[in-house]
């Protein structure tokens, strides 16, 4: 494995260096929002700490977290920690009812993010010399510009296709000669699905080399369809726009998690219900203070972002903490029968079963009953009952292994489910309670 | 003396029988035989037709799943236990019937039954060694 580093001063600091770095960013970040942002100080006086009572990093347990409501008071500029002259961009973040939460950049920040995506991009083995094409949504939501930012700061030729019309995808990708993709998980999928059926050899028609896939969970067996399909890397990246989207996580050549770049970042996991830090290794939900965000630095954001840190040393050399792929959102989480379910354990499970196409959806419904429908392979369609009632028993059986609970299992003929070409929606709750 | 089945993968879902049928119908496909296994949330739409390529590719460019396999066409005697008499054949010969379902026209003054075993050779071989009239496919084309 060929390592090299977009800036390895930084990406390559001992453990210690980069405490003591955090300590100095995160006293300064501290004393900012208390002195500029009302909200803030507010926050703070009621908890009864003061930016002065942190001497370590473990200090920051005293503070206050900050919530994705904490976002909508004085909204939608009341955040912000800098005079309105110096901010150059908003972006938003849908939230699923009423307003989408306000976030903003400073000039400082659209490039103190587009570096981290930079160190990702070369992280991952890619050079000034590719081609991304950026299927992500370009507006409003992070995911396309702040990418494209970081692409440019490399010196990739960046194509902004945005994301749907597949077929003005695969033509891009044939012209131009992608090397790398950015774009959601189902999506991908969905243009593997049609590259596929169009009868064209990722290998020898496509140029593709890597794919980045972020804004959705999903699971390593999806990462290896995808991979399989297109003949590619597949590097999961995760972000949010609250943390200024994408390139907060990122995984390395050895895809087994995402380094956090801990100079931007204070990394907590937390328990969703205490607001105590897990033990090293268990899973809980991520907690983020930006160090290095001069507009609207945010302090102990919940991110709702299920994970766990991995500990074991990377073998790409960085020091940056890693987390485990994101499990699932503490929302997503639904409970039948008393049991709390992840639609990513689910996905996880069909995804490893031959004869299973890529779509499924869950429906909650009645007494707490779930029904998973599962389209079938075209190619495992043999004209036989018998294997089709095999197939479904095996689901059937496999899924109440991982789960716990015994799902109604259906399946349904390939194409029917909804594709969606941005954040999938999987989960269907019809249940009246 | 193989003939070519269409099987076709049915989601149980109002109208979904009839948009299979329609697509036939609109490829101009002539049905001489069909049968329906059914689960309560999918079934499998069996059919023997006078084109299966035409078929197969109707019903795939209207978004079904399908597939061809091999059955055998047998004629059996229109009376009672006619249907009998051949599967007591098999079964003295140990094989195994998956299903068997019948054409909607007669041969003459012979019933026509669609029949698939889990040994298609030795069906034959079996049947043709007791008298018994297997059709082949461009006979079944022709009915």
């Amino acid at each position: 494995m060929e390592n090299r580093y977009f800036n390895p001063k930084v990406e390559l600091l001992n453990k210690e260096e980069l405490k003591d770095l955090q300590l100095k960013r995160l006293k300064a970040v501290l004393n900012k929002v208390y002195r500029r942002v009302p909200h803030y100080r507010k926050k703070f006086e009621e908890a009864g700490v003061k930016p002065r009572n942190l001497k370590t990093l473990e200090d920051i347990k005293a503070f206050p977290f900050t919530t994705k409501e904490d976002l909508f008071v004085d909204y939608p500029f009341g955040l912000l920690a800098e005079p309105l002259e110096k901010i150059v961009r908003l972006h938003t973040s849908s939230g699923t009812t009423g307003k989408p939460k306000a976030l903003f950049f400073s000039k400082r920040d659209i490039w103190a993010q587009a570096e981290l995506i930079a160190r990702a991009l070369v992280m991952t083995g890619a050079s000034s010399r590719d081609i991304l094409q950026n299927s992500m949504t370009y507006g409003l939501f992070t995911g396309a510009l702040v990418m494209h930012y970081g692409a440019e700061l490399l010196g990739m030729l960046v194509i902004p296709a945005g994301p749907g019309n597949t077929e003005r995808q695969i033509e891009l990708m044939q012209t131009f000669g992608t090397t790398c993709l950015h774009m959601t998980p189902s999506y991908a999928l969905y243009v593997a699905s049609v590259i596929q059926s169009k009868g064209l050899s990722p290998k020898r028609d496509l140029q593709l080399k890597r794919v980045y896939l972020g804004a959705e969970p999903y699971s390593e067996e999806t990462r290896q369809k995808i991979e399989e399909m297109l003949g590619v890397d597949v590097f999961n990246c995760y972000g949010l726009s609250e943390m200024g989207g994408p390139g907060v996580g990122f995984e390395c050549p050895a895809k087994n998690g995402l380094h956090i770049w801990e100079d931007a970042f204070l990394v907590e996991i937390v328990n969703p219900e205490t607001g105590e830090w897990v033990k090293e290794g268990e899973v809980g939900e991520l907690v983020l203070t930006s160090l290095n965000r001069t507009a609207m630095p945010l302090i102990r954001y919940r991110t709702r972002d299920l994970t766990r840190f991995i500990t074991e040393p990377c073998p790409c050399g960085r020091t940056h903490v890693k987390i485990a792929r994101i499990l699932g959102r503490t929302d997503d989480m639904f409970i039948i029968k008393g049991v709390n379910i992840f639609p990513q354990q689910i996905e996880a499970v069909l995804m490893s079963i031959k004869g299973v196409a890529q779509n499924y959806q869950i429906i909650l419904e009645g007494y707490d009953e779930m029904t998973v429908r599962v389209e079938i392979d075209r190619e495992f369609f043999d004209g036989r009952l018998e294997r089709l009632l095999a197939l479904k028993n095996e689901i059937t059986e496999k899924l109440r292994q991982a789960i716990m609970v015994r799902p109604k299992v259906e399946l349904v003929e390939p194409g029917t489910l909804p594709v969606s070409e941005g954040k999938a929606k999987r989960v269907i709750d019809k249940r009246t309670l | 003396m193989k003939i070519k089945q269409i099987s076709v993968f049915l989601e149980n879902k109002k109208g979904r029988l009839y948009e299979a049928l329609k697509a036939l119908a609109d490829a101009g496909v002539n049905i001489r035989a069909l049968s329906i296994a059914d689960t309560s949330d999918f079934g499998i739409l069996r059919m023997i037709v006078n084109n299966p390529e035409g078929a197969k590719k109707a019903l795939e460019d209207a978004g079904f799943t399908t597939k061809i396999s091999s059955v055998i066409a047998v004629a059996v005697k229109d009376r009672p236990g006619g249907l009998a008499e051949v599967l007591k054949i098999l079964y003295d010969g140990d094989i195994n019937v998956e299903y068997v379902y019948a054409f909607v026209e007669k041969s003459g003054e012979e019933a026509l039954v669609v029949l698939r075993t889990n040994n298609l050779d030795k069906t034959i071989d079996l049947l043709k060694s007791a008298g018994i009239k297997l059709l082949d496919s461009s006979a079944v084309e022709n009915l």
